[in-house]
């Protein structure tokens, strides 16, 4: 390769190499994915645990860029039992978003590639697939009967010219295997968004969306999400955008649906304070991987990774007064040309010898509690 | 209700100061409507009332925190008070002189003196300037340093908001969110203003970027003695940065106090809604969560007597018709709500319930 003369400049001759070289990769992969008639056995895979909805082992999620290759998700591995949430940390481009963009084989590609791994989902019966390598037409199947997702922003969600109405009976009449009327298609939106806490739903039902404040924009888009009764929501920031007071009644709502229909909900976000609240468990990303999970008592109150402590110590919190508030020093790494060692060295004060050595491996200290540190090196539960 | 008796509450409110304070900024009975254009002439047919009668102090070389949900005026107070919108009537003082009075070549002598820092600092840097440029820009407009001095100034300048010197060649593209922030701040620094209006300055931030915003900011402020406004929806980042908080409504200010004294015992039930409503890091933690039903009113419509009462837990029968005084629970505390009246102003506002309405008994209805 090339030397480069300064960091994050490329001549255009290398990335035309780049690029070159990425297209040949991509299209193979693109090639395997196109094919018809894919037989079921492919992707047909059973759970290791039948109690999880979805396994995530050791998935790598790439983007071919033209200035290098992207590891936005570098070997995550960890399970969604079933009826619980797994609350999702990290800063932005820690690959949060990508690993469950992943689940739904939403990646934008062809430069987004699953290039290694398995995300096992439970269909129940005993069967799972495999949606890494599940072909397109099963993957439509899945989406919104199986999983879905609710996004951040409730504005760039919902589409500006039709109708909410319309938009949600576009979900239900995409995944009818009952071949309902047109009266049943609209009682099953009105009940939807009546379930969602939509008073006025007949009126909502011929609204387009610049008629609705945040909070409401928010429910439709859950509504919407939840249309199929699907077995995991994946929610990606649902609240950052809105108000303490409306975050308060939308996480209440999450909540509630998911005890009354026992899915799971895989909830990412940035807030810890948030993910105190509803997670039963938590997964500490950083840099593409998974540097610290476990249950919520582990991670607030016994928090390992440097990282997590950091994260804990940065954030104010109401009623407890501090001069200076801790801030982690440095800067993410560059997602191209990642580090050989321990990603997080450069900005960890607690380093030891071994931290230059190889990228640490995970360490049980726990019945649920791991983490991807030198510094338990040796501390492992039995 | 009729609308003048409104207006008489409104001009009888009590500014929260204490004399011989030396005040930077204060804001008296701030309102500030903006039109609703309509028809087929473009009448105005009616008013989005976003600020509706607010008034407060800021102490030199303090914080003070402004929260409340979206749209409910925040950001058009901090616009208004420096000068960006024009008001609709009431007075802003800075160092004790009428913004409004000022012609308009005054008013660009005292602009460096306020300055703002933007919510998102992706779209408040021009894409097409160097970093040196953007911020020295003003800076070389206001004369603010002698031209042979002005490259050590903006180093200068630089250093102190953590960027480096060779950054000054560089465009806003080439960097982070957390550093767009601080050339946005370094930008408002430049201008050696004396009040900086921080509107939202970290939401767009990460949390670890965030740490180090709000350090600098601090640091900056016992460097040079600034006043902040800093306008935020994220509580417990105000609660960090502020020496007094107030709490807004729907274009009013219901609750103004200190800040140790606004979070250990707030006084108006939406202050109270609000803080119960903040997540807590801690999974054991119970919450005395009060849910807020509904949504904010819409400001061109505004309910009539307490603005809140359409969503307030506590809701008696006078708050459904008359205007709650502003006043002075505790000393330093004020707040708007008929739960603190006295008999003399509960008589008083108990005279505004139309006849046909049920008698307001006691206290809650």
């Amino acid at each position: 390769m090339a030397k480069k003369k300064n960091d994050g400049y490329l001549s255009a001759k290398e990335s035309r190499r780049i690029s070159r070289e990425n297209r040949k990769i991509t299209n193979a992969y693109e090639k395997a994915r196109k094919r018809k008639n894919v037989p079921e056995s492919e992707y047909l895979t059973t759970m290791h645990d039948p109690n999880n909805a979805v396994e995530f082992d050791n998935l790598h999620s790439y983007f071919f860029t033209d200035t290098g290759v992207v590891r936005a998700v570098d070997g995550v591995s960890f399970n969604v039992p079933i009826g619980k949430t797994v609350g999702v940390v990290g800063e932005s481009g820690c690959g949060k978003s990508v690993t469950s963009l992943s689940l739904m084989q939403l990646l934008q590609r062809p430069q987004g590639q699953t290039v290694e791994g398995e995300i096992r989902l439970n269909i129940g019966g005993n069967k799972a697939y495999d949606v890494t390598k599940a072909p397109n037409s099963v993957m439509q199947k899945l989406r919104g009967n199986y999983v879905s997702m609710i996004f951040q922003e409730p504005m760039t969600a919902l589409n500006p010219v039709f109708r909410i109405g319309e938009q949600i009976e576009e979900v239900l009449k995409l995944h009818d295997d009952d071949h309902r009327t047109e009266e049943q298609f609209k009682a099953r939106t009105i009940e939807l968004l009546e379930m969602v806490g939509i008073a006025n739903s007949e009126g909502v039902y011929r609204m387009y969306p610049h008629e609705l404040s945040g909070g409401m924009r928010q429910r439709v888009v859950i509504a919407m999400a939840l249309a199929c009764n699907p077995r995991i929501i994946i929610a990606d920031e649902p609240t950052t955008a809105l108000d303490v007071t409306i975050q308060a009644q939308i996480l209440d709502l999450l909540r509630q649906l998911k005890n009354k229909t026992n899915s799971s909900i895989m909830f990412i976000t940035h807030d810890l304070g948030v993910i105190a609240e509803m997670a039963d468990y938590v997964v500490v990303m950083y840099a593409g991987r998974v540097v610290e999970k476990g249950t919520a008592e582990d991670i607030f109150y016994h928090p390992a990774h440097p990282y997590t402590i950091g994260l804990m110590n940065s954030k104010p919190v109401v009623g407890k007064k501090v001069d200076e508030l801790y801030s982690i020093p440095g800067k993410v790494p560059n997602p191209i040309n990642m580090p050989k060692y321990c990603y997080f060295r450069d900005r960890c004060e607690m380093c030891v010898e071994q931290c230059s050595g190889e990228y640490p491996k995970e360490i049980q200290i726990s019945d649920t509690h791991f983490v991807s540190c030198y510094r338990f090196d040796g501390k492992e539960a039995k | 209700m009729s609308n003048t008796n409104q207006n008489d509450l409104r001009e009888n409110q009590a500014i929260p100061t204490v004399d011989g304070e030396d005040y930077l900024l204060e804001v008296k009975n701030l309102v500030k409507y903006f039109p609703i254009k309509g028809g087929f002439f473009g009448r105005t047919v009616g008013q989005v009332k976003a600020v509706d009668g607010v008034s407060f102090h800021i102490k030199r070389g303090t914080t003070m925190g402004l929260v409340g949900e979206s749209g409910c005026g925040k950001s058009t107070i901090g616009r208004t008070i420096l000068r960006l919108h024009d008001k609709t009537s009431g007075q802003v003082l800075f160092n004790g002189q009428d913004i409004f009075s000022l012609s308009s070549s005054e008013l660009r002598k005292l602009r460096p003196k306020l300055q703002i820092i933007f919510q998102d600092p992706y779209s408040s840097l021009s894409p097409r300037l160097p970093v040196g440029e953007i911020i020295g820009e003003a800076v070389r407009e206001h004369n603010i340093v002698p031209a042979a001095e002005f490259d050590d100034y903006i180093t200068d300048i630089m250093k102190q908001c953590g960027l480096q010197e060779f950054h000054k060649d560089r465009y806003p593209h080439e960097f982070s969110g957390g550093q767009r922030q601080r050339i946005c701040i370094a930008r408002a620094l430049a201008l050696k203003p004396e009040f900086i209006l921080c509107d939202e300055p970290v939401s767009a931030l990460d949390v670890s970027i965030q740490a180090q915003i709000i350090n600098l900011l601090r640091e900056l402020q016992k460097n040079f003695g600034l006043t902040y406004l800093f306008i935020s929806h994220d509580l417990s980042v105000v609660e960090h940065i502020s020496d007094t908080v107030g709490v807004m409504y729907l274009g009013n200010m219901v609750e103004f106090a200190e800040t140790e004294k606004i979070f250990d015992h707030p006084l108006h039930p939406y202050t109270q809604a609000l803080f119960s409503a903040i997540p807590v890091p801690d999974p054991n933690y119970k919450m005395d969560r009060i849910v807020l039903e509904g949504s904010i009113p819409s400001p061109a419509n505004p309910p009539a007597g307490c603005k809140f009462h359409t969503r307030c837990s506590k809701c008696m029968e006078v708050c459904k018709y008359a205007v709650p005084n502003w006043k002075e629970v505790e000393p330093g505390h004020f707040c708007a709500c008929h739960l603190y009246n006295d008999a003399q102003e509960q008589a008083e506002a108990e005279q505004a319930i139309p006849a046909q309405a049920p008698a307001a008994d006691g206290k809650k209805a």
